[in-house]
């Protein structure tokens, strides 16, 4: 959380659907709130869940980690692979005390820009109510 | 110690109007390992990436930042800058601060911070950037063309013409697409037929062009200049190679259908062709009409009284090609690049209650209509009711059907359909001067040369009376269709007695687009239309390396556009198979051999059977990529236990650094 006690939310986005994705909302100008802050991976694949892991460990409230829809990945079955793995983290997060509404995986197609601001701004919002990461 | 430089771009006020860039200039400044920081107004301009090699040379920058817009937009090109000062290309990393940033909130202290931390990963993730080496591959000097339509054949006919083999891909028994349907095209009014024919037959002539008719494509592996595709030939039950397509066994055969290309308004046989000037000339057993299979079949379950051989084909051919064993079969051919021309199909109009919902003959499709117009169609160009075969002298049109309405999940614009709906009320009063059309519409787009001057010309030299507004209800009254609507501009509703009514149906991507996108890796949007790298910049590549799209499978699109996207899809492709070799994208896997255990759990989730089995000088059996068959998916890096393999331009360091900038602070 940052000064003004909004959430800092991490988005792993995959290059070839969602970054797009995120890009087409710049286009269209659909505007979100700025707490998200945007990495780019080649595939939704490509996010180690332990970095997910990591990423609440060292104090970010939310994590959101975007990918083609089912189907549509740019390497085939990466988004597979990445819905299986986060399936299991969900579990371990909520082992180590982290709530389950903190990680949000969702699939956004490079047309989406709409709904990439949709998503974005629904989870900052839901994150604001949520409150802070009781950390330690 | 690195030396980064970080460039903060303007982007004129696109991103200087929210994001403080100075701010973001002076925070970048105090950046670990940053030695340098400066802003531009346009940094991708001349003088901007000028800017980027001069202060490489003076600074002694070993590393650049630039923070701009998105890296899908500008990466290469300042991969290229930072080439050209002698730096590798990808010590480079960028910042998105525009689609990212600027351009989504309107906060500009909040943009601000962002954007300072959109460049602090930035700085942290260049810092472990390494020197990467393109490889040099070879390439299949053969193009694939899926779809035979005006856009694939302009685009086969241009790339073979430049001396490269095309193999040409068509699911029908022929070649033509929708054009071949149409009766005169706007805005001049040639005749269809005269003007694709030649490009046709010129298909099947052209020595460079392989023609597969009645034909899929089923798999796609390999990547770019070395494409591997699965073709599914259905099975003809005719061996094209001995039949002259004299006709004699279309004309007997006993078996009559509805004609799908004569969208059920007229018949053929089983064994057909689609229509007189197709392309192969050659026919097709239709399988599930077949009287001899329904013979064969029949015999199978042992019911009923047996249905007679038939076999008259067979027995009249005059070169014996009724081919009966013919199956359908796989073959596999090698391509360095691929058109995909798959086109369009027409909205059904059966959604819409209130015409009808398909229920009275006398309301038809647009494309109908043409071929009702079409010497060679049904009626031999006698524009008669389906319903009694008489002459009809009323005739409504409403357009955006399927069009520009929300409520049946269409809400573009169809492009085409006020032009051809002009065409028909011109083209109408020309068969038969008797007739008085009415055009409902709802604004009348006629943007394209000489495009206004011809929806003029339908009303005031061929009467045609524009009424601005909806159709309510059409209903049957004897014989003749009440047509309810309403005039907007007068405020008043309208009633019509309607000999026929006229639907203007829009444009739908194909059957399967869908499915066709993902076998080849390229996107595709809400209404499966596909889409092109860049909407303006780059309209007919897709992301997908030597994949092209063009024609009606990417938005609706007239013939002229649709020629000139196939012939610029042709002029990409000729470009890539011009060269000798191709350079891959180094953003490959890479193994450490010495902390590889040997798991290949790796191996196991590779999409592209990149990893393989090497075995190292004291005998153990390790990991290692095959970097022309990596894709650089990252996938195996997740799966690697003990992190020995990693993923160059996005290892798990990198990534985990970029996280630490925003959360350590
Ligand atoms: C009623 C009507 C009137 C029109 N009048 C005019 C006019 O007057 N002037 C004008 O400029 N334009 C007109 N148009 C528009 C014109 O028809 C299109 O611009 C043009 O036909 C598009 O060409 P295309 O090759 O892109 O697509 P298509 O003509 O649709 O061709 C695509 C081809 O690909 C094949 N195909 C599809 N999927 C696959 C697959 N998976 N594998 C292999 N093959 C596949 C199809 O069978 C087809 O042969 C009209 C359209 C309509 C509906
Ligand atoms: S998963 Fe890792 S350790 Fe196992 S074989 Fe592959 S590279 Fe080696
Ligand atoms: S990154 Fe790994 S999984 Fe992906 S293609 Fe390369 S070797 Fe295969
Ligand atoms: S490339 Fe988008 S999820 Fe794999």
């Amino acid at each position: 959380m940052s000064e003004d006690n909004s959430p800092l939310v991490i988005g792993f986005l995959c290059n070839w659907c969602s970054y797009a994705g995120a890009d087409m909302a710049g286009t269209s100008r659909q505007a979100y709130p700025p707490n998200i802050r945007i990495m780019r991976v080649p595939c939704s694949g490509r996010v180690d869940p332990l970095l997910i892991v990591k990423c609440f460990e060292e104090g970010a409230d939310a994590v959101l980690v975007a990918g083609c829809h089912p189907g549509d990945c740019h390497y085939t079955e990466g988004n597979y692979h990445g819905r299986r793995r986060f399936a299991l983290l969900r579990d371990l997060l909520d082992f180590m005390g982290i709530e389950k509404e903190r990680f949000r995986i969702e699939w956004i197609s490079a047309s989406e820009g709409k709904r990439f601001a949709k998503v974005v701004s629904e989870f900052t919002d839901e994150m604001t109510k949520l409150g802070p990461r009781k950390v330690g | 110690m690195s030396r980064i430089g970080v460039f903060v771009c303007h982007c004129g006020t696109n991103i200087g109007g929210i994001v403080n860039v100075p701010e973001v200039v002076e925070a970048a400044k105090a950046m670990p390992l940053v030695a340098y920081a400066d802003e531009n107004k346009y940094t991708c301009s001349e003088v901007g990436q000028g800017s980027i090699r001069d202060a490489i040379r003076e600074q002694k920058l070993d590393r650049v930042v630039v923070a701009a817009c998105s890296p899908r937009m500008h990466e290469n090109t300042f991969r290229k800058t930072v080439a050209t000062a002698g730096l590798n290309p990808y010590l480079l990393e960028i910042a998105n601060l525009r689609e990212h940033c600027s351009w989504v909130h309107s906060d500009s202290k909040k943009a601000t911070a962002k954007a300072i931390d959109h460049v602090r990963m930035a700085v942290a993730k260049v810092a472990r950037h390494e020197s990467l080496f393109p490889k040099q591959v070879g390439l299949t000097k053969r193009a694939l063309v899926i779809g035979g339509g005006i856009t694939g054949i302009q685009a086969a006919l241009d790339i073979a013409s430049a001396g490269h083999e095309v193999v040409l891909v068509e699911k029908e028994p022929s070649v033509g697409g929708r054009m071949s349907q149409l009766d005169k095209t706007f805005p001049t009014l040639d005749c269809s037929a005269c003007i694709l024919t030649p490009k046709m037959v010129d298909v099947a002539q052209h020595p460079n062009i392989t023609l597969l008719s009645y034909s899929e494509v089923k798999e796609v592996r390999g990547f770019v200049g070395n494409f591997e595709v699965d073709i599914l030939k259905k099975a003809k039950m005719v061996d094209h190679k001995t039949c002259t397509g004299c006709g004699t066994c279309w004309q007997k055969c006993p078996e009559k259908v509805t004609s799908e290309f004569d969208l059920g308004l007229g018949q053929r046989t089983a064994i057909y062709i689609p229509f007189a000037q197709a392309v192969p000339n050659k026919p097709v057993i239709d399988m599930e009409n077949c009287r001899y299979q329904k013979y064969l079949k029949w015999t199978q379950t042992e019911e009923g009284k047996k249905p007679p051989e038939c076999r008259i084909c067979e027995k009249l051919c005059p070169t014996k090609s009724i081919a009966w064993e013919q199956q359908e079969e796989i073959v596999t051919e090698k391509f360095g690049a691929l058109v995909v021309a798959t086109g369009f199909k027409t909205f059904d109009h059966s959604v819409y209650g209130e015409y009808g919902a398909g229920r009275y003959p006398d309301v038809i499709s647009s494309l109908q209509l043409e071929r009702l117009m079409s010497a060679a169609g049904p009626t031999e160009g006698e524009v008669l009711r389906p319903s009694d075969n008489t002459h009809p002298k009323n005739i409504v049109f409403i357009q955006c059907v399927g069009s520009r309405d929300d409520k049946v999940g269409r809400p573009y614009c169809s492009k085409v359909c006020c032009m051809y709906t002009a065409k028909h009320a011109i083209m109408l009063k020309e068969h038969d001067p008797e007739v008085q059309c009415y055009v409902f519409y709802i604004d009348i787009r006629a943007g394209g040369k000489d495009f206004e001057e011809f929806a003029r010309r339908a009303q005031d030299e061929s009467g045609a009376v524009y009424l601005r507004g909806r159709v309510s209800q059409i209903y049957q009254d004897g014989k003749t269709l009440k047509v309810l609507g309403e005039d907007s501009l007068i405020g008043r509703p309208v009633e019509i007695d309607a000999d026929l009514v006229v639907l203007a149906t829009g444009m739908e991507a194909s059957e399967d687009a869908d499915r066709l996108a993902q076998t080849l890796h390229i996107s595709y949007n809400i209404y499966n239309f596909l889409i092109e790298a860049h909407p303006k910049l780059r309209p007919v590549e897709t992301q997908t390396d030597g994949v092209f799209v063009a024609g009606a499978a990417v938005g609706p699109r007239d013939i002229p556009d649709c020629v000139a996207h196939g012939s610029a899809a042709a002029a990409k492709v000729i470009g890539l198979l011009s060269q000798d070799s191709l350079t891959t994208d180094p953003l490959t896997a890479i193994v450490a051999p010495m902390k590889c255990v040997g798991c290949f759990a790796c191996k196991a989730v590779c999409p592209f059977n990149a990893i393989e089995e090497q075995t190292t000088r004291d005998g153990r059996i390790i990991a290692s990529v095959n970097e022309s068959l990596c894709k650089g998916c990252g996938l195996c890096v997740v799966a690697c236990r003990p992190g020995a393999i990693n993923l160059r331009g996005f290892t798990n360091q990198q990534l985990l650094s970029e996280v630490m900038t925003l959360v350590r602070r």
